[in-house]
């Protein structure tokens, strides 16, 4: 009776280690935190109706952003956690973690940040900015999109799950290697939330891709051919044909892992003819483009920054774009390159070798093409130019390092050791990270309505650049030495101590960086109204998206524009414009069926970790009818008369002619960090004198 | 193509509808090629247990075959009659593929019963395990086939004919066509190849 009820589930599973209780004790405090906020502003009807249960691709956008960046700060603790780990822990003193635990550290470190903040800050960005770049007013599928953004969710929820039910993340590595993952060698729960957690996510993902493809080859604005289309688009059609080519691959491989670990079926395990090798390589199938679905974008965005920050049209744009498709040619045969001691022929191991040393081919042309806009042209340093310097930077010694890597040979010495690490963190920090972190300072005008203050940003740079090279140099370092990657203590004879302790003091740099970020999002708030963006187009951009005000209406475009040219902002912005016609708008409704639909993919799945049957079966049921009753509603629309489009259009114009009084945009004007600190201690100190906490 | 301006917002939509559930089908063939990939890895593992050859029964894997080709071709014979705007036409030839999917998908449930009963089961050995996950798979899309069939059916007797729900029987049709050229590949390659 007890078993049907609840399955696995025991006093175990409750938390007892101080791992968990914390993690348990600090996501209840944040909730309660939200819920007590929400109830004191009356803002949940706000909430469900303007935001969760939003259509909009922008809403969506921010929202996916909200959670990448909770779950960066979640990941980068992780990050801090294995530096100082590994910093202390020397021969006989073991450090402050155990080996168990440390293990799970790095597991959910490196699940994180690929998926939850990589993926979610490409997401979210792709969700923003597509739509607006292609002349379209929503995506192809608003509820897909909406379903995605959930499912996404429901995994985030699931990987921070183990601390409050169950007590242990899987200890195996990021992408759970087998036979390590299979049940005889980690019986516990932490490789099925795993499991559960990449799979439920990862069909949102697929879900997503399918839309993305379909927005883009189907709801360009007229006149924009292929070959016209903005560079960032072209980097998310790219990344999206491979989400769809690859993601596939994972929901498959991890079914079987589920089938071997529920069913004891014999895919992985080393008994009963079961082939582990053969889970490497599916895994590393998807693992290995999986990277390039998250450069591709990046790379996108790097483009738009080069040509707009450079004031000149991409050079070569023809190339620009064949870069990024060899690249994802490229990138879907070189997984092999992950496991070259597997055992495989030397033709084999050559062949891998060489395509992954061939891949170095079509993004050489991408830095070639960025190299050439920025030759002649009038080049303003701005942060998101910054971000993309310090790529170009980064991004060449992590690419250089692993064409070094591609070498099998070479692979045989440093397979597994930090120098291995080092040359991916140099790829998905410096190219990845960056690309993000350039994105959204470029786009945050639009996102926002204001731009970022310069001056704090650039300091936030530079502490991640200085940041990065103490930890990642000195990790490259210590890969040479010798040193392998996830070591929880080391021998002092080694010598490796000042190295991994110049990592660790790289890593409080870094995370210096991070606050700086923070605070540069604070003081932009506060001087929301100087550097309020009253144009729409505060960087003089090229591409669709500056035509609209910032932020857009909600459906985007008054009028759908006509393309013409590469560009077609940039070549039409100083013609006379002619005065634009109201239409009637078709507008998706919003729904709420992707979270209900979430919610029990969400339980199943907590089934399927603690064997509760009886949850699995009602949560099937109920997947089912919410999936009924939204496809068979036929009702989904609403149209927006062009009578309202002209008023709500007369609306924001008195509303900009109000913003543009306030504004006093100079462009120095930007307050330094000391300026801020004094802001913070007088705006604290005035709270006290005048009681201002009781108007609260 | 670029929704061309000839196109009504609803053709449009119902455009991007059919572009986008083809690519969702070709997603799902990748899912069943790495099933294929590892059953052909794993096919000869039995650990001195019985292969294919010795449990097959292949008269009845005839029949699921034949059984789930006419079901094709009645599903063919009712989208065109949906085309036309026939609703009963629509309800005799869907409901008739109904009925011949859920025959097929009986004779699979008994022969994975027999399977069982005789003590083969997915965690007996390699080979199993990859047999049953990958004809199961197939199993369990039938299973969703017929369930959205169903659901369709329902919802045209109850609201008639129209352009939704002709909309909803031709992804239909794409997806249970899917399904039958994936199984004329377990057929071949998981049936006919144990005896090659």
């Amino acid at each position: 009776m007890r078993d049907f009820f609840l399955g696995k589930l025991d006093m175990k599973a409750i938390p007892h280690e101080w791992f968990t209780i914390l993690g348990t004790v600090s996501f209840i405090a944040m909730i309660i935190f939200v819920i007590v906020l929400l109830t004191v502003l009356k803002r949940w009807k706000w909430l469900w109706n303007e935001w969760l249960t939003s259509v909009d691709p922008k809403k969506i956008g921010i929202m996916y952003f909200l959670v990448a960046g909770f779950m960066l700060v979640r990941g980068g603790i992780d990050a801090i956690m294995i530096w100082l780990q590994q910093a202390i822990s020397v021969g006989e003193s073991q450090g402050y973690l155990t080996a168990d635990h440390f293990q799970q550290i790095f597991t959910a470190h490196g699940n994180i940040m690929v998926f939850f903040v990589a993926m979610a800050f490409i997401f979210g960005l792709i969700n923003y900015i597509v739509p607006l770049q292609i002349g379209a007013r929503d995506l192809a599928s608003p509820f897909l999109n909406t379903l995605g953004f959930w499912l996404f969710v429901a995994g985030v929820v699931m990987v921070n799950m183990f601390f409050i039910v169950g007590g242990e993340y899987a200890a195996t590595g990021w992408l759970a290697v087998a036979p390590l993952s299979g049940l005889e060698f980690s019986p516990g729960v932490g490789v099925d939330y795993w499991i559960w957690s990449l799979q439920i996510s990862g069909i949102g993902t697929t879900l997503g891709g399918i839309n993305f493809i379909m927005t883009i080859l189907k709801m360009r604005a007229p006149g924009m051919g292929l070959w016209k289309m903005p560079m960032f688009t072209w980097g998310s059609l790219c990344s999206m044909i491979m989400v769809v080519t690859i993601f596939p691959l994972l929901t498959a491989t991890l079914a079987l892992m589920f089938v071997d670990r529920y069913f004891g079926a014999h895919f992985f395990t080393t008994d009963m003819g079961g082939n582990a090798m053969m889970y490497t390589n599916l895994i590393w199938m998807w693992g290995h483009p999986e990277v390039y679905v998250l450069m591709l974008p990046a790379f996108g965005v790097f483009s738009e920054i080069v040509s707009t920050f450079s004031g000149k049209r991409i050079a070569s744009y023809k190339s620009n774009v064949l870069g990024m498709i060899g690249v994802s040619v490229f990138a879907l045969s070189v997984w092999l390159h992950h496991f070259f001691t597997m055992g495989a022929s030397a033709n084999v191991n050559g062949f891998f070798g060489i395509m992954t040393m061939i891949i170095a081919i079509p993004t050489s042309v991408l830095f070639f093409t960025w190299i050439a806009t920025m030759y002649k042209g009038r080049i303003r340093l701005t942060t998101p130019m910054l971000w993309f310097l310090g790529f170009v930077v980064i991004f060449a010694i992590g690419g250089i390092s692993g064409v070094l890597l591609a070498v099998p040979p070479v692979d045989f010495q440093l397979h597994n050791s930090l120098f291995l690490v080092a040359h991916f963190h140099s790829n998905v920090i410096g190219g990845v990270l960056f690309g993000i972190f350039a994105g959204l300072a470029y786009w945050f005008p639009k996102i926002a309505g204001f731009r970022l203050n310069e001056k704090i940003g650039k300091y936030a740079f530079w502490f991640w650049i200085v940041g990065f090279t103490m930890s990642f140099g000195s990790l490259y370092i210590l890969g040479l030495m010798g040193a392998t990657r996830r070591l929880d203590n080391y021998a002092a004879s080694t010598g490796w101590q000042p190295l991994y302790i110049t990592a660790f003091l790289g890593g409080i740099v870094i995370a210096i960086g991070v606050a700086l970020q923070v605070v540069q999002i604070i003081a932009s708030v506060v001087q929301r109204r100087t550097l309020a963006d009253t144009t729409g187009d505060p960087w003089d951009g090229r591409t669709l998206e500056w035509s609209t005000p910032s932020t857009p209406a909600f459906y985007n475009f008054i009028e759908i524009p006509k393309v013409s040219k590469i560009d077609s902002f940039w070549e039409t912005k100083h013609l006379h414009k002619p005065k634009q016609k109201f239409v009637d708008i078709h507008m998706p409704k919003n729904t709420a069926s992707g979270i209900y639909i979430s919610i029990f993919a969400f339980t199943a799945g907590f089934g399927f970790v603690w064997h509760i049957t009886w949850l699995i079966i009602v949560s099937l049921i109920a997947i089912i009818f919410f999936t009924i009753t939204r496809t068979f509603n036929e009702n989904t629309e609403y149209t927006l008369k062009a009578d309202d489009v002209e008023k709500l259009e007369q609306d924001r114009t008195k509303k900009l002619e109000k913003t543009k009084k306030l504004a006093k945009p100079r462009n120095d004007d930007d307050m330094g960090l000391w300026e801020f600190i004094t802001f913070v201690f007088n705006w604290g100190l005035n709270l006290i004198k005048n009681k201002g906490w009781k108007s609260w | 193509m670029v929704a061309s301006k000839e196109m009504t917002h609803e053709e449009a939509a119902e455009d991007r509808v059919m572009f986008g559930f083809w690519v969702y089908l070709m997603t799902d063939l990748l899912m069943f090629a790495v099933l294929f990939a590892v059953f052909a890895v794993l096919r000869d593992n039995t650990m001195g247990g019985s292969t294919g050859r010795d449990l097959f029964v292949l008269p009845l894997v005839l029949a699921e075959t034949i059984l789930l080709l006419t079901s094709s071709f009645t599903c063919g014979i009712g989208m065109i009659a949906a085309r036309r705007g026939d609703k009963n036409q629509v309800l005799f030839w869907f409901g008739l593929t109904f009925l011949l999917g859920l025959a097929f998908l009986s004779i699979e449930f008994y022969e994975f019963a027999e399977l069982i009963h005789e003590g083969h089961t997915i965690s007996s050995n390699a080979f199993f395990s990859s047999f049953f996950t990958l004809v199961g798979t197939h199993g369990l899309h039938i299973i969703s086939g017929l369930i959205w069939l169903a659901t369709i059916l329902v919802f045209v007797v109850k609201r008639g004919l129209n352009r939704h729900m002709v909309r909803k029987l031709a992804l239909l049709s794409l997806f249970w066509h899917f399904l039958d050229i994936v199984w004329i590949f377990i057929f071949t390659f998981v049936y006919l190849g144990a005896f090659a």
